[in-house]
């Protein structure tokens, strides 16, 4: 019996019929809504890379603090990620020592466009007290295109996430994409290693 | 002729609180090798000034300090390195700084030096422009078959301070670990120069964010000692209760990370939960989460709050309570108690010819500690107890330090309760002269030097315990598995920006 009805299901064809082609202007306007709706929903998250481009180590204490129990910065959509590939946001730390330049500017690279970067601490705003020495460029702003800084030395993990939250907020407005920009600096020396 | 003779013998200037013996070449020379059987004398300290490069030695038999000098002549002094191997990086660091040469040196490869610096070498007198293209930099072989690499950093996955980590690997045991490091350096040295104590001592506090009490203390002493005078009672208790305060933060945050990286986040979660509580009571008793820029020169910037002691009793409450729970976890976990035992062992013998301080020190046989030797206020009248242990591993750092909380604790009521009255700070007076400072930090023993002239920094030297405990992890991984460097290196925790200067 059961062959029998395949048999004939086979002959006859497949029962679907063709449907015709949706109206290009409903597509337009349905991918309109449905991309400011993923923004307003899924742009809610960000996922941040950290970088200590020359810190004493006092704003690493208190990031690492917001991302422990007591802050929980994955409540508000913001996470850690171990790779600049992986990552929205570079979170910079420190005055850019000359040491540390090209391995900034390299990570910067990395990280996908598009991006923010956020100065964290006094020291990565202009150079803080470090300001003046012939060691540092002084500030991220030295180095990277820099779109918010929170002040402090080191700042409250409170007011880490209270920067960042505003900067969830912009991302999931559909009109604020980062622009795509060039770091101020020269490219990294590529160099052969040395032959021992 | 010992060391300690032929430095005794040679003239002394005046330096606080130990004169500072100035050998002829030659006689440096003779110390140098007189060490390699002196084994009682323990390099603690290594630095220069444009004309001279500087040690400090503990003698652990006479238990007292001597303060070395050699005059640096064409361009060369004779090394320390070959005789006490800590001294290795310190002489890499002042050929990187100041151009003085070590003779004889185990390790003549840049340092702090990149190749990314305009002027070079920095502290010299004369530095000059730096027009040549970075070198890559060169590392040590490991030869043998089937050996791989693995090259992290100087960016790491963690939020940490960068630092470059190359790793000789048989299959996943580590046959030899190498650290580069020098990509914090902010110059603070030469930022020193030309300023006045009390401004100078902003940078001390940044050296090492997370010791920012301990060292901001031991500038201060620096300070002190030149200018011949000892800050007022009340501050040393105050800067005492500080920097106890900052000793046990630091342990509960890494012990709670040891515990993260050993994958048990219900200890790491409650050591964290205490570190934020430990923060706050410090922020309510001093206005800064990490009392940064409380301690001055002369002093402390302001008093306790007037609730201060309150808070800070309600926090040592907090953790007293749940602490016998804590410890039962610890010790019952028998996962993480596997983790950490046997785990990067550092043998008493190799700790030993490098001296550390700290918890890295005690738990590997050294009980060296700067509040009992060579002492301070308020310390000389509180008897510390120090713990101790000689396994050397993971556990017995952790342990060590879980000791510390305790009698941090225990020594936090007795300073609050006895606080004496009177004035916080005093103002310096207008000197020239030169003056050592120490305090010990909750990584171990910290020092710094001071010379002012018309009361302003002329030269300086600011020495984190890092410096004797970077190549101690080294050594310790060797054996252990990649997977457990994590745990081996936060059981260390030593500071990259306070030896990157
Ligand atoms: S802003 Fe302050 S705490 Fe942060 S890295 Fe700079 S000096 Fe340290």
């Amino acid at each position: 019996m059961a062959w029998n009805a395949l048999l004939r299901a086979l002959r006859a064809g497949p029962a679907t019929v063709a449907l015709a082609p949706p109206d290009q202007a409903d597509i337009d306007e349905l991918s309109a809504r449905l991309k400011a709706s993923s923004l307003r929903k899924l742009g809610r998250s960000l996922a941040i890379r950290q970088v200590d481009s020359g810190s004493c180590n006092g704003c690493e204490l208190e990031i690492q603090m917001t991302a422990s129990v007591v802050y929980d910065l994955e409540r508000f959509g913001l996470r850690f990620v171990a790779s600049p590939r992986h990552a929205d946001v570079l979170l910079v730390t420190g005055p850019v020592t000359r040491n540390m330049q090209d391995a900034l500017l390299r990570t910067w690279q990395a990280t996908p466009d598009p991006k923010w970067v956020v100065a964290i601490g006094d020291c990565a705003i202009d150079g803080g007290v470090f300001k003046g020495s012939p060691a540092i460029l002084g500030g991220i702003d030295a180095a990277l295109p820099v779109d918010l800084v929170i002040r402090g030395c080191p700042p409250t993990p409170a007011a880490i996430i209270a920067g960042l939250c505003a900067l969830v907020e912009a991302h999931a407005r559909p009109d604020t994409m980062p622009r795509t920009r060039e770091p101020r600096t020269r490219e990294p020396r590529t160099r052969e290693p040395k032959a021992r | 002729m010992t060391a300690r003779a032929l430095i005794l013998d040679a003239p002394a200037m005046q330096a606080q609180p130990w004169p500072r013996h100035v050998l002829s070449p030659e006689t440096w020379t003779q110390m140098s090798r007189a060490l390699i059987t002196d084994t009682t004398l323990d390099l603690r300290a290594m630095w220069a000034d444009t004309t001279h490069v500087h040690a400090l030695l503990h003698d652990t038999e006479a238990a007292d300090f001597l303060f070395a000098s050699v005059p640096v002549e064409t361009g060369l002094y004779a090394a320390l390195s070959p005789a006490r191997p800590g001294a290795a990086w310190f002489e890499r660091m002042i050929r990187d700084l100041w151009g003085h040469h070590p003779a004889d040196a185990t390790d003549t490869r840049p340092w702090l030096d990149h190749g990314h610096w305009t002027a070079t070498p920095p502290m010299a007198a004369r530095p000059l422009p730096n027009l040549a293209a970075p070198e890559p930099a060169e590392f040590l072989t490991s030869v043998g078959d089937d050996l791989h690499h693995i090259a992290v950093g100087p960016v790491h996955a963690g939020i940490i301070e960068p630092g470059h980590f190359r790793f000789a690997c048989s299959g996943e045991t580590i046959v030899r670990l190498e650290v580069r490091l020098g990509y914090l350096h902010k110059g603070t040295l030469g930022l020193l120069r030309g300023k006045s104590p009390r401004v100078g001592a902003r940078f001390a506090a940044r050296l090492s964010g997370d010791s920012t009490v301990a060292h901001s203390t031991a500038f201060a002493h620096a300070a002190e000692a030149a200018c011949a005078t000892a800050a007022p009672p009340r501050a040393a208790s105050l800067r005492a209760v500080m920097g106890e305060l900052e000793r046990i933060a630091n342990h509960l945050g890494d012990i709670g990370a040891i515990a993260g990286d050993a994958v048990f986040p219900l200890l790491q979660s409650r050591f964290v939960w205490l570190r934020e509580a430990m923060l706050r009571g410090c922020a309510a008793a001093f206005g800064h989460r990490q009392m940064m820029d409380a301690v001055i020169p002369g002093g402390v910037a302001q008093d306790l709050t007037q609730d201060g002691s309150t808070s800070i009793h309600d926090v040592l409450n907090t953790i007293q309570a749940e602490w016998p729970r804590l410890l039962a976890l610890y010790d019952d976990t028998a996962s993480l108690v596997d983790r950490m035992q046997t785990t990067g062992i550092l043998d008493p013998t190799t700790a030993a010819r490098f001296a550390p301080g700290g918890f890295v020190g005690r738990a590997s046989g050294q009980a060296f500690d700067t509040r009992r030797n060579p002492g301070h206020a308020p310390y000389d009248r509180l008897d510390v107890a120090a713990a101790f242990s000689d396994a050397g591993d993971v556990d017995a750092r952790v342990r060590v330090r879980l000791f510390e909380i305790t009698e941090s604790i225990r020594l936090l009521r007795i300073l609050l309760d006895e606080l004496p009255t009177g004035p916080i700070a005093l103002t310096l007076p207008i000197v020239s002269a030169e003056g050592i400072g120490w305090a010990e930090g909750f990584r171990g023993d910290i020092w710094h030097w001071l010379r002012l002239e018309g009361g302003l920094v002329s030269h300086a030297f600011l020495c984190d315990p890092s410096w004797r405990q970077w190549p101690l992890l080294q050594a310790a991984i060797e054996g252990n598995i990649v997977a457990d460097f994590p745990l081996c290196n936060k059981s260390f925790n030593c500071s990259y920006s306070g030896v990157d200067l």
